[in-house]
């Protein structure tokens, strides 16, 4: 927001204009100095505060000028938005399917105790949805790996034919790297996606027949053929980082079946099925999907799953739920340690020793207080135990008490759910009390996310929203009158106990404040600083 | 609320391991004398050994400053049952002797403590003698063999010491993972808040008897129950937990602070640095603000 000062000279043509966002701070001397009254504001061009003084005639006319400026600044404050006619729109169907948003706005916005803006900010999910319908559940991807994909048998003609969809090709790349980086490196420069695919079916044949002589032959011959039969080396390169990593102090038998090189040693010995069934939950924890990557085209998938450089940090993949294309975030974590631990337990102790003296007991009370202790071990061996040990109407008591501690726990935790306090009540005060607790519980999400308070606005809005609390009081009193008197007492509970944690915390707050300027009052000084309030 | 996985228990042996309080600044102010407390005790003792022919009791004093195991059941000799006192099985004869040991040695311990502080608020060592109950406890799992199913029995009239916060959290997180419940009977006046978080978050028992010539009667209908039979029997529940922590700078019970985001330590007020693990805080809005306003009242001086 643009301000310009204009002085009240017909003569002068100076016009000074200031950015609101740019004033820093204000100041203004104080009535009853021998000062003029000025005004002060300094404002803060390019990380430079430079002071604006503008003086007065009279100090009523600082003070008015005084409250313009807090007025723009307070209305500054408040965040605005144009909210476009799609927007408008969606918020009207929203309101219309959703009888609980209707009552929350029809009570909240047009009473004017929240704003449009701040009643719609919290709903930023529900406006963020291009579709209104629920949005589609990703499927996961399936454990085919390990039962091998089948194919169509042909007895006639003895052929055997494989049906691969995007969605296999996209799943055979993220579990088996090796077969990915094949693919990247050989298609189209040396064989059409169908004899590699060929291969690598007539690959997995091989294995499932488990018959080494010829699996060798076939590889001896054909380098592709055997990228596929070996085992995995990316996946055996990655076992053997991970656990380079891992501490040596740790039991180590848990890893073993991880790791790729025992198999080492036996050539065309493949994985374990735990092996593969720890890949494939490996896959399923990186979260990708199919319908991240757009193209069915095989080379873009396979281009899709290149890994990306890996160094210290780690990588989180979010995918947009609209589907479309995934964004990577790289958050680098640092593990936790205490660092000096010594210096840690030292320094509670020494807090411990350094905790203000508490006034508890002092020498002659510890002593005297031991001294009848071991004079009730003496009573004790003279008297023996005390006979009897409990009478039985305090026996009876103690039953009677706990029987009823019992039942009424049951009931106000609602463990039985079919005789909770609500379904006690007519139909119509358990659709105001349910109205009222869904208001309640809306207002106070505004109010405590609106701690701390460090601005007019947010202090206004506290405000406004502790007035309305109160006023539902009074509507709660009438609902308590309608409602049978067993169930009055649960049913405030139920309602009023979290709006005094607010109110309290409002008071508290209040009255902090006000003994801060009373208290900063005294210490003002001639050139005197606006407080945040 | 079970945060605790619940576990299946097989049968209904149990190791109880009580922990006794006996701050002489608490008993020497309630109505019931520590003689008639302890009566009731020993009887509940006498019960809990008579349910099962596996139980096990085991008992820990925690006292001022000083907490010590007093009595271990599957360690007592049947033998050398001359009762030397009148109207006393051997057995309570020799739990007697060590509490009364116990109890001297603590006062011998305050005195040589005295000059160094002479006031602090009247809690007695809840921390120590939880931890002790957690070692034997352990131990018992590593023994191997066969062992009834553990629990602790914290039997309390001292208010909570704040400054024992951080230690008491640490026991309960550790029993929390040894799957060790904490049952809590509170017999003083105010409320404790160390003992319902440790039932609430271990999966015991707290309750709070307000009539304590009664004692016996609560003892034996809440806390004398194995774990197996827990899952069949209703026990009270309370209504609330009262979540308070103590901050870590002064110890003073707060329940409003900062918060350490990467540790979790809870101070008072804002630091620089926090003091458990090292990292360092960023300016907060609030600060911010602070400081530039102080910049501001200096520069028009000058």
């Amino acid at each position: 927001m643009l301000l310009t000062f204009e002085p009240n000279d017909e003569k002068s043509h100076l016009k000074l204009h200031v950015q609101s966002h740019n004033i820093q701070s204000k100041k203004y001397s104080k009535e009853g100095s021998h000062n003029l009254p000025l005004f002060n504001l300094l404002t803060n061009n390019n990380s430079q505060g430079k002071p604006h003084i503008f003086e007065f005639e009279t100090y009523q006319d600082m003070h008015a000028f005084r409250d313009v400026i807090n007025n723009a600044f307070a209305y500054c404050e408040e965040p605005k938005e144009q909210p476009s006619i799609a927007d408008l729109e969606l918020r009207i169907k929203l309101l219309r399917e959703n009888n609980e948003l209707q009552i929350l706005h029809k009570e909240l916005v047009q009473t004017k105790v929240l704003s449009e803006y701040e009643f719609w900010s919290r709903r930023k999910e529900l406006l963020g949805k291009d579709s209104i319908g629920k949005w589609k559940q990703r499927v996961g991807l399936k454990n085919v790996m390990a039962s091998s994909i089948k194919p169509s048998t042909d007895g006639r003609t003895n052929r055997v034919t494989f049906n691969l969809t995007p969605e296999i090709i996209f799943q055979i790349f993220s579990e088996r790297p090796a077969v990915r980086q094949a693919f990247v490196n050989y298609v189209p420069s040396k064989m059409t996606e169908k004899d590699f695919w060929t291969k690598y079916f007539r690959a997995e044949y091989l294995y499932s027949t488990k018959n080494t002589a010829v699996a060798e032959a076939e590889a001896a011959e054909d380098e592709v053929l055997s990228v596929f039969l070996k085992p995995d080396e990316i996946l055996a390169q990655e076992a053997r980082q991970k656990i380079r990593r891992v501490d040596p102090s740790l039991d180590m038998v848990v890893d073993q079946r991880d790791d790729y090189t025992h198999t080492m040693n036996d050539k065309f010995g493949r994985r374990s099925l735990l092996q593969d069934i720890n890949r494939h939950s490996a896959a399923v924890l990186e979260g990708r999907c199919i319908a991240d990557v757009e193209s069915d085209d095989s080379r873009t998938i396979a281009e899709a799953l290149t890994p990306a450089k890996q160094g210290e940090a780690g990588e989180i993949v979010t995918g947009n739920r609209n589907g479309g294309s995934s964004s990577t975030t790289k958050f680098s974590f640092l593990a936790l340690s205490i660092k000096e631990s010594r210096d840690y337990f030292e320094s509670q102790q020494r807090n411990v020793l350094n905790e203000p003296r508490v006034a508890g007991a002092s020498k002659r009370n510890v002593h005297d207080a031991y001294q009848s202790l071991k004079n009730s071990f003496v009573e004790m061996r003279t008297k023996g135990l005390s006979d009897p040990l409990i009478r039985p109407e305090v026996s009876f008591k103690v039953f009677s008490e706990l029987t009823v501690t019992i039942s009424n726990a049951k009931t106000v935790n609602g463990n039985n759910p079919p005789e909770s306090v609500l379904d006690r009540l007519p139909k119509s005060s358990k659709d105001d009390t349910l109205r009222h607790w869904i208001l309640i519980e809306e207002l106070l999400r505004h109010f405590w996310s609106s701690y701390p308070i460090t601005s007019t606005y947010l202090s206004t809005k506290v405000g406004r929203l502790k007035d309305a609390m109160l006023n539902m009081y009074s509507h709660l009193e009438e609902i308590k009158k309608s409602v049978p008197s067993d169930a009055r007492h649960e049913v405030s509970s139920l309602v009023c106990s979290r709006q005094k944690a607010a109110f309290q915390q409002f008071d508290a707050d209040l009255q902090r404040r006000s003994t801060k300027s009373v208290g900063g009052g005294h210490r003002k000084r001639p050139n005197d600083q606006m407080g945040v309030l | 609320m079970a945060t605790v996985a619940s576990k299946l228990y097989s049968d209904d042996g149990s190791l109880l391991v009580l922990l006794l309080d006996t701050n002489p600044l608490f008993w020497s102010n309630t109505s019931t004398t520590f003689s008639q407390f302890l009566s009731h005790v020993l009887a509940f003792l006498n019960a809990v050994l008579g349910l099962n022919q596996l139980n096990q009791v085991v008992v820990i004093a925690t006292g001022y400053c000083s907490c010590d195991y007093i009595y271990d059941s599957s360690l007592t000799l049947s033998g050398n049952s001359e009762s030397r006192r009148t109207g006393m099985p051997a057995l309570f004869a020799s739990f007697l002797e060590k509490l009364e040991d116990f109890i001297v040695k603590d006062e011998e311990l305050i005195k040589e403590q005295e000059q160094e502080h002479d006031e602090r608020i009247a809690s007695s060592l809840l921390s120590g003698s939880l931890s002790m109950a957690l070692c034997y406890i352990q131990r018992v799992f590593r023994s191997g063999h066969l062992h009834p199913q553990p629990r602790i029995l914290c039997l309390q009239g001292s208010p909570d010491g704040p400054e024992q916060y951080v230690a008491v959290m640490n026991s309960i997180f550790s029993a929390q993972r040894l799957m060790v419940p904490i049952d809590s009977c509170y017999i003083g006046t105010q409320n404790s808040a160390f003992l319902q978080q440790a039932s609430y978050i271990t999966g015991g028992v707290h309750h709070a008897p307000k009539q304590l010539d009664g004692l016996f009667q609560f003892l034996t209908t809440i806390f004398a129950t194995d774990l197996h039979t827990r899952s069949f029997v209703q026990l009270p529940k309370p209504v609330g937990v009262d979540f308070r922590a103590s901050c870590f700078c002064h110890k003073k019970t707060i329940d409003m602070g900062y918060v350490c985001s990467v540790c979790l330590s809870i101070f008072c007020e804002h630091h620089k640095k926090c003091s458990t693990c090292g990292s360092v805080f960023g300016q907060s809005k609030l600060d911010g603000a602070s400081t530039v306003s102080e910049k501001k009242r200096k520069a028009p001086d000058s």
